[in-house]
């Protein structure tokens, strides 16, 4: 017999006579604790969020190439890499373009194995977009796809993250049920919460630690 | 770095009773374990101020673990199902032997060198590093903590803080010796040492290893907590992720998740959520242009089956490896993980290991305890925690012919002596003319009690009985009333 046969004979030997346990998932418990205003949503976000050092700036739709410009002056980053074939990463390369004087953009076009070691040596910073984010936790929902894939968020040292702020849900189980998460899931969904931090010496919190130092929000109030 | 030097870890000396004599010696043990267990319990406090929302949660994660280990075999096969539809590669081991040849083969086909992990416990139980390393492979921790722990050739003193049992004057040093930088008891300057040298090693590793937080079977997806970044770099760089874990794992509605996660983290470390929320369904799609182009998952039993046996004993494996069981315990705050001389320290640890390596083994697990009952109040999936101590301490007694045979190397302490006292003890509380003949006795010849009783005497004075039982005052009192 097979390990798997083996595994299952010996858990369903012990169940005999058994019926399963009902399903009396309650969900009142998971959301009701967990429900804002919607004009306390960005607060609450921004309460948790900046707690564990996420730099969060409120700003607009048409606004927010600026500011990351403006940031990244501040910063003196020499270069941003962004999805080129993405909504914002189009908007943001024309607004580059009409600026002239900044930063180069890189975009994410190719396997990663065709880069792998420009992307892990030269790239300081990123930009991407998220699908919302949820309130209870202070948590960016991000599923990568082709056009935006998943080191963007994990590689560099900075990343840029917009965030609608329509798009600001209440609490997990909520994003879940209204999105049917259940009914398919991509090969990789995120939630982020924050740069990346250790606390395994002696407990003491360090920022930094594999991901991105810095995580920047841009919030789009009129979005 | 030499890489081959890293893996042999130290071997546990002697016993549980010395090796506890000898780290309650040691002041500076004592102080790093005792100042994180108290700045982890004030963390989980104030996490769960709602003492009302915490009891619900718990209760509802209690009912959660229960339904998916009551039809277990039914949801492992529908994860199994989803993840191959999905594109991930399910293997079954029932022993850590098994989980390491599949691990191996899958290595081996890709002819791997450099094996990247993130934290985790299951790959503990199968010595993976060590494994490897005797294959010319190298396997590198990445996690910040188990990867101080590997560089001086320990294991993790902890499950969710590896290497809690150190200072930062300690990993200063390790990181001077063994890196060969400067001497910095500066810790945001260790971590980026740490960053630096392992950011070359997962831009290289052939193979990212990593364990599983939950895995649902619903949708086929693996859920990984993490804080570090680590953990996403071993699972998405590599061009081959191997996750590795327990049978017990699995949930069966992603809706699970949602008060499980929040139990763990507020549990763990305080946290309303982990920096990292890491839901991995499947390998890289053709049109992606990145993450692993293979996706293993090994599910290993490796004594699990047996504990699911035994309904009482099955609730060990509602765990969600969270860690305030032993953040809370008097007993290890004190000894520290390393004492245990397992995998998983602790109170989890005591009442899991003796599953995985038979209670002959690790004779004085169920007792190392003062059943204060901290672990089983705290325990966000409601283990009782206490209670299976107890009955593991009775599985530890059972006479060898017992024809019950619950679990592998049960009845290690059984004594022949000790069993018969305790039959006699039985009959004469059980007879009421023995138990009166018993009083007398012992009331008059009180005076004949040894000063010295065995272990008792060391920190008590030994016992004497009155000189007259309370029955018979009561008898006489009875009588000198019923005179008036
Ligand atoms: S036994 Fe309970 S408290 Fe201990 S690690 Fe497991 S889930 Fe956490």
């Amino acid at each position: 017999m097979s390990a798997k046969q083996n595994i299952l004979a010996k858990l369903r030997k012990s169940l005999t006579g058994t019926t399963p346990l009902a399903d009396n998932f309650d969900e009142a418990l998971v959301t009701e604790p967990w429900r804002y205003a919607p004009e306390q949503r960005i607060a609450q976000l921004r309460k948790l969020m900046e707690a564990v050092h996420t730099e969060i700036h409120l700003t607009t739709a048409a606004d927010w190439p600026q500011r990351v410009a403006q940031l990244m002056r501040e910063r003196q980053l020499p270069s941003l890499l962004i999805a080129p074939a993405t909504a914002h990463g189009q908007q943001l390369t024309a607004y580059w373009q009409q600026c002239g004087d900044l930063p180069p953009l890189k975009a994410y076009d190719r396997p990663v194995e065709d880069w792998k070691a420009e992307l892990f040596n030269d790239t300081p910073a990123s930009l991407t977009g998220t699908l919302g984010a949820i309130a209870a936790t202070g948590s960016l929902i991000v599923w990568p796809t082709p056009q935006e894939p998943r080191l963007m968020s994990l590689v560099p040292p900075v990343h840029f993250a917009l965030l609608n702020a329509s798009e600001i849900h209440d609490n997990f189980y909520e994003v879940q049920q209204k999105f049917s998460w259940a009914a398919g899931m991509p090969t990789n969904a995120l939630l982020i919460s924050g740069p990346s931090k250790t606390a395994d010496i002696e407990q003491v919190l360090a920022y930094g630690a594999h991901g991105p130092k810095d995580l920047v929000v841009l919030i789009l109030e009129d979005r | 770095m030499s890489t081959q030097s890293l893996i042999p870890t130290v071997e546990v000396q002697d016993d549980f009773r010395a090796r506890a004599h000898k780290a309650l010696g040691d002041q500076q043990l004592r102080n790093n374990f005792r100042s994180a267990m108290d700045s982890l319990m004030t963390k989980r406090a104030v996490a769960f101020s709602d003492a009302h929302e915490r009891e619900h949660l718990r209760a509802l994660g209690n009912a959660i673990r229960a339904r998916a280990l009551s039809k277990l075999p039914d949801l492992l096969e529908q994860l199994e199902q989803n993840l191959t539809r999905n594109g991930v590669k399910v293997h079954w081991a029932e022993t850590v032997d098994e989980a390491n040849g599949i691990v191996l083969s899958i290595i081996r086909a890709h002819e791997a060198r450099q094996v990247i992990k993130g934290k985790s416990m299951v790959s503990e139980e199968m010595e993976m590093n060590h494994v490897l390393a005797e294959q010319g492979i190298e396997c590198l921790e990445s996690d910040m903590g188990e990867f101080i722990v590997q560089l001086d050739h320990e294991k993790p003193s902890h499950i969710i803080m590896p290497a809690i049992h150190k200072n930062a004057g300690q990993v200063a040093s390790l990181f001077h010796d063994k890196l060969g930088v400067e001497y910095t008891k500066d810790v945001d300057q260790l971590i980026q040492i740490g960053r630096r040298v392992l950011r070359e090693k997962f831009f290289e590793a052939d193979v990212g290893v990593s364990g599983v937080n939950f895995a649902v079977a619903e949708t086929g997806t693996l859920l990984l907590v993490e804080n570090e970044g680590n953990g996403r770099m071993s699972t998405t760089v590599p061009p081959v992720h191997i996750a590795v874990t327990g049978i017990e794992k699995v949930v069966e509605n992603l809706r699970d998740v949602v008060p499980l996660l929040s139990l763990l983290t507020r549990s763990a470390l305080g946290q309303p959520i982990t920096t990292y929320v890491n839901m991995i369904s499947g390998p890289r799609k053709a049109e992606e242009l990145d993450g692993p182009q293979e996706v293993h998952l090994v599910l290993l039993d490796n004594g699990r089956s047996q504990a699911f046996a035994d309904s009482e004993l099955r609730q060990t494996l509602n765990c969600i490896r969270c860690g305030a069981c032993m953040n809370h315990c008097p007993v290890y705050t004190r000894i520290g993980g390393h004492t245990y001389g397992e995998v998983y320290p602790g109170p989890i640890g005591k009442i899991i290991t003796p599953h995985m390596v038979g209670l002959a083994k690790v004779p004085d697990h169920p007792s190392a305890s003062s059943l204060c009952g901290a672990c089983g109040e705290v325990c966000p999936v409601k283990i009782p925690i206490p209670a299976l101590l107890r009955r593991l301490r009775e599985e530890n007694v059972k006479a060898p012919d017992s024809p019950h045979q619950v679990m592998r190397g049960q009845g290690s302490k059984y004594s022949r002596k000790e069993r018969m006292i305790w039959n006699v003890w039985t009959r004469l509380n059980t007879s009421p003319r023995l138990y009166r003949l018993f009083g007398f006795f012992a009331t008059r010849l009180r005076q004949l009690v040894p000063s010295n009783v065995g272990p008792w005497t060391q920190n008590h004075s030994a016992p004497k009985p009155a000189a007259r039982s309370l029955h018979e005052l009561a008898r006489e009192h009875l009588a000198k009333q019923d005179k008036h």
